[in-house]
C-alpha cells in the first residue's frame, strides 16, 4: 500500500520504498483509483497542454473579464519582460506574466484547468511553464513535477480545504502556491524533504491571506493574487533548495492553515463582505454594475 | 471517498468559477438529461449568491449552455444567449427565494416541443459538484457522479426487487440506491447509482416491467 494522507507518510514512504513524490503519488493514484497507470498519465497530459493553451490565449489575445476588471495585463508584462529591463529576471517575469495570463482567461469564461481551484489556476501553470521554457525541462520532467503538485494538494485537501469559501484565499492561493513551491524543488532535483519545507514555507507566507472578490466575482485582486503566489512559490523554492528548512514541519502548517479558516469571519470568505471588496472604490464599482443590470 | 490526484489537478473548465460555472453547467446537463433533447423553453429561478453574482461569473449562460448540451470546459457557454437563440430555444432568467436550501442553488423548469414540463432544484456543492434536491416536485438526492436510472412508478410491492433483478441479470452492480415516495400506494421514484453505463437496451427493459411510469438515464 503507497497511501498517503500526511506530508510524514509521504516521506517515510518515499525513504522505505526510495521512490521520489512522484513516484509514490502515481503508485497511490493507481491503487486508489483502479485506473491505469497510462490512462492516468494521458490524463494528467491533457491537463497540461490546457494549461499551456491558456497561457497562449491570455497572451495572445486583447482578453476583457466578463466583470471588465482586469485584461490585458499579462501582455504589459511580456513586453516589460521583452525589454530587458527587469528587476526579477526572466523566470519570475514570465512566471508571473503567466499566471496574469490564465487568470485572464479564466475571467473571460475560457477554458482552464482548476488546478487546485479556478480563482487560484494561474499558479502552477505559471511556474511550471515558465521553468519549462527558461530551464529546458522535458515534458516528462513536467509532467512528475505537476504530480508532486498534486500529492502537495491532495494532503491539503485531506487535512484543510482548498475552497476559498470555507478557508479564505490562503486555502486556494496559499495551496496553490504550496503545490508549485514543491513542484519547483522537485525540478531542480531537490529531494521529498526540500519539497515539503518548501511546500511548508510557501503556505506560511500566505497564511491568514482572505478571500475578499471585489464585487463577488473572481477578478480583482484574484488575478494579482496569483502573481504575488507565484512570486511566493519561487522564493519559497529558492531558499528550500539553498538548504533553509521550515522550522514548523509542513503538516502543522496545513493544520494551522485549517485553523486560521475557521477564525476567519464569514465576511473574508468568499462572500465579498470585507477587504478589498469592503472599500469605497469596491462598493462603487458593485453599485455601478447592478445598476447597469438593471 | 478518498481524495485523488484528479480532485485536485482539475478539473478542466470554462472560467470563472467551478461552484458558479462548472457547477451550473452540470445542473443544466441534468435537466437535459431528463427533459429529453428537444427543449423549447427553458426557465431559471436563480436562489441566494446565484441571484446576485450570476451575471458576473456566467452563471446564467452556463445553465442554459448546460441545458443546450454543452460540458464544462466548453468555451461556447460564453456564447449560448446567441446559441440558444439560433436553435429555437427560448429562455428566461428570474429571480427567486426557494426557501432553505444550499446558497447556490436554481430551480430549472424544462419545456419540450409536446408542452410537457420537466422541473429540477438543485445545488452547485463546491468545486463543480452539484446534488439534485427535487425533481418534478418530488423530493430526490443524488449527484450526477454516477450513471443514474430514475424510476417514476407506483408505490407498489416488487417494484424494486423487479428493477434490481433485471439489472442483475445484465450484470450492472447498483453503488446506491435511494427510493422516494409522496405517500403511500402512489407516485414513488427510485434513485439507482451504478459505477457501470447502461445500455439502451437495459433502459427499455425496465420500462417495460409493471407498475413503472418512467425511466430516465442520467449518465454525464
Amino acid at each position: 500500500m503507497y497511501q498517503y494522507s500526511s506530508g510524514e507518510k509521504l516521506l517515510q514512504l518515499c525513504h522505505d520504498q526510495g521512490k521520489d513524490i512522484a513516484e509514490i503519488a502515481i503508485i497511490a493514484e493507481v491503487e486508489n483509483s483502479g485506473n491505469q497507470k497510462e490512462q492516468i498519465i494521458d490524463w494528467l497530459k491533457d491537463q497540461i497542454q490546457v494549461m499551456g493553451d491558456s497561457i497562449k490565449k491570455g497572451l495572445a489575445q486583447d482578453i476583457k473579464s466578463i466583470g471588465g476588471l482586469i485584461g490585458g495585463n499579462a501582455c504589459k508584462l511580456q513586453k516589460r519582460l521583452e525589454s530587458g529591463d527587469t528587476f526579477c529576471g526572466a523566470v519570475m517575469l514570465k512566471s508571473i506574466s503567466y499566471a496574469l495570463a490564465v487568470t485572464e482567461v479564466n475571467a473571460a469564461m475560457g477554458r482552464v484547468v482548476a488546478a487546485p481551484t479556478a480563482g487560484a489556476s494561474g499558479i502552477i501553470p505559471g511556474v511550471l511553464i515558465a521553468l519549462q521554457e527558461e530551464k529546458a525541462y522535458t515534458d516528462e520532467e513536467i509532467l512528475h513535477a505537476f504530480i508532486v503538485s498534486g500529492a502537495i494538494g491532495k494532503i491539503i485537501a485531506t487535512n484543510a480545504t482548498l475552497s476559498g469559501a470555507e478557508g479564505g484565499c490562503q486555502a486556494e492561493c496559499g495551496s496553490a502556491s504550496a503545490m508549485a513551491a514543491a513542484a519547483a524543488v522537485y525540478l531542480n532535483g531537490g529531494g521529498p524533504e526540500q519539497c515539503l519545507d518548501a511546500a511548508a514555507m510557501a503556505l506560511k507566507g500566505l497564511l491568514g491571506l482572505v478571500c475578499d472578490p471585489v464585487a463577488g466575482l473572481v477578478e480583482v485582486p484574484c488575478s494579482k493574487r496569483n502573481a504575488s503566489s507565484v512570486a511566493n512559490a519561487l522564493a519559497c523554492a529558492e531558499m528550500a533548495l539553498a538548504g533553509i528548512t521550515s522550522f514548523i514541519p509542513f503538516d502543522e502548517v496545513v493544520e494551522a492553515m485549517f485553523k486560521v479558516g475557521n477564525m476567519m469571519s464569514p465576511a473574508l470568505r468568499e462572500t465579498a463582505g470585507g477587504g478589498c471588496a469592503d472599500t469605497a472604490t469596491a462598493r462603487n464599482y458593485s453599485r455601478m454594475l447592478h445598476e447597469r443590470r438593471d | 471517498m478518498e481524495t485523488g490526484l484528479f480532485d485536485v489537478l482539475g478539473p478542466i473548465m470554462v472560467g470563472p468559477s467551478s461552484s458558479h460555472t462548472a457547477g451550473a453547467v452540470k445542473l443544466g446537463n441534468i435537466a437535459r438529461k431528463i427533459a429529453g433533447e428537444d427543449v423549447k423553453q427553458a426557465d431559471f429561478y436563480l436562489h441566494g449568491s446565484f441571484a446576485k453574482t450570476h451575471q458576473g461569473h456566467g452563471t446564467d449562460k452556463a445553465l442554459l449552455g448546460g441545458v443546450l448540451g454543452m460540458s464544462p470546459d466548453d468555451e461556447k457557454i460564453r456564447d449560448a444567449f446567441s446559441i440558444a437563440e439560433a436553435a429555437g430555444v427560448n429562455y428566461a432568467f428570474h429571480i427567486a427565494d426557494l426557501g432553505d436550501v444550499h446558497p447556490n442553488s436554481a430551480r430549472i423548469v424544462l419545456q419540450d416541443q409536446q408542452e410537457n414540463k420537466y422541473e429540477l432544484i438543485g445545488s452547485s456543492i463546491g468545486g463543480g459538484k452539484v446534488m439534485v434536491n427535487s425533481l418534478n416536485g418530488m423530493h430526490v438526492e443524488f449527484n450526477g457522479q454516477y450513471a443514474t436510472i430514475i424510476t417514476s412508478h407506483f408505490d407498489r410491492p416488487g417494484v424494486v426487487a423487479n428493477v434490481s433483478s433485471v439489472l442483475s441479470r445484465h450484470g450492472i452492480n447498483i453503488a446506491f440506491l435511494k427510493v422516494f415516495r409522496q405517500l403511500r400506494g402512489s407516485e414513488a421514484r427510485m434513485i439507482i447509482e451504478s459505477d457501470q453505463t447502461i445500455a439502451p437496451y437495459i433502459l427499455d427493459e425496465l420500462k417495460e416491467l409493471p407498475d413503472i411510469n418512467s425511466v430516465v438515464l442520467v449518465d454525464l
